[in-house]
């Protein structure tokens, strides 16, 4: 049931009394949706790709820029030009053969997003804007998935898990800023690397989540400072009065920010 | 004896991967027979073995580069 191959490639998760064959089996055999290629997907993708979960469901509609590659390390500059899930595909074809990388080259929206999910145990949110986000988190609270979440600007990051039934990002903020409030990456800038501690932390989650061990980050967002390496944890909790996940909620279907808000249709994953 | 488990031209870490995948698949109580032909693994897998929980029973010189390690498993965790 194991081959030589699959021994050696996870014989570092086999010894972790936490994981053992069994932990490294339930990877094989889960799968995770990761919401967009760039800078928090690459490292999502790449670790998780790397630990032997068995499927992952990227989606992303847009293709490799020059500018992605200070710090999305999925792609490459050959990939320049191409479909972000094409390079995604193929590098985590040659990273690991025992992952299949199913490419979802569609815009996420309200008519896409929860028939995605359902296909997922769960969702990685690297998107870069709020439309997006909000749609995931609807989606999520909607189809009882797991999210693990994560943000990046400039030197600053976040990253904190939502388990069904114990809030959402719109117990924090229960409705996005208005359009143009809110910079993004591409006017206020980021220092790459900061993805990979992020998205680090967030695959981190996501294989926690998956194997069943340890604490959660749910119930407490990680906020770090990269200047500073500042680090602190605030505790979260779910919002009774919550648009979404409260007790009387007033959002009961998937909302298309960027048609509602008049947000460039262009508004790309990163 | 329920299993037996023959690693000549096997070294660490796979010794003990292999001795614990294959304690995985067994029966809390039953006897496992690893036999390993190098001095570190003889000394490394009854070691980290132990660290896992099971019992191990005995390790043996049973030919110039021969060592049998009899293991019996521990209830599985949670």
């Amino acid at each position: 049931m194991w081959t030589e191959d699959q021994i050696r490639r996870y014989s570092r998760h086999i010894v972790l009394k936490e994981v053992g064959g069994r932990g490294q089996r339930k990877l094989l055999d889960s799968s995770v949706l990761i919401v967009g290629a760039g800078g928090l997907g690459s490292p999502v993708a790449l670790y998780l790709g790397a630990a032997g979960v068995g499927r992952i469901g990227i989606v992303d509609f847009d293709q490799v820029d020059l500018s992605n590659l200070q710090r999305q390390i999925l792609h490459t500059s050959c990939d320049v030009g191409r479909p972000k899930v094409e390079s995604a595909v193929e590098r985590l074809a040659m990273l690991n053969p025992d992952v299949k990388v199913i490419p979802h080259a569609e815009p996420l929206s309200s008519a896409n997003a929860l028939a995605l999910l359902s296909q997922y145990d769960l969702v990685v949110n690297g998107s870069d804007n709020f439309p997006t986000r909000y749609l995931v988190n609807d989606a999520c609270v909607f189809s009882n998935k797991p999210l693990v979440d994560g943000s990046i600007l400039r030197f600053e990051g976040h990253v904190t898990v939502f388990l069904p039934g114990r809030g959402c990002y719109r117990c924090l903020f229960p409705a996005p800023p208005p359009p143009g409030l809110m910079p993004n990456c591409q006017e206020a800038g980021v220092l790459g690397v900061l993805c990979g501690v992020i998205g680090s932390l967030q695959g981190l989650e996501a294989l926690k989540l998956l194997l069943g061990i340890g604490e959660p980050l749910a119930g407490r967002l990680l906020w770090i400072d990269g200047l500073s390496l500042e680090i602190r944890s605030l505790k979260v909790r779910r919002d009774p009065s919550c648009p979404v996940c409260g007790d009387r909620p007033t959002v009961t279907e998937l909302i298309d920010y960027e048609n509602f808000c008049g947000l460039p249709p262009e508004a790309p994953l990163s | 004896m329920d299993e037996e488990l023959d690693l000549h031209g096997e070294i660490c870490p796979y010794t003990f991967v292999k001795s614990k995948l294959a304690l995985e698949e067994m029966a809390t109580g039953q006897i496992l027979r690893v036999v390993v032909d190098n001095p570190s693994s003889a000394e490394n897998v009854p070691r980290s073995l132990r660290n896992e929980g099971h019992e191990v029973l005995g390790v043996s010189q049973i030919a110039q580069r021969e060592w049998a390690i009899i293991v019996k498993k521990a209830p599985d965790r949670r």
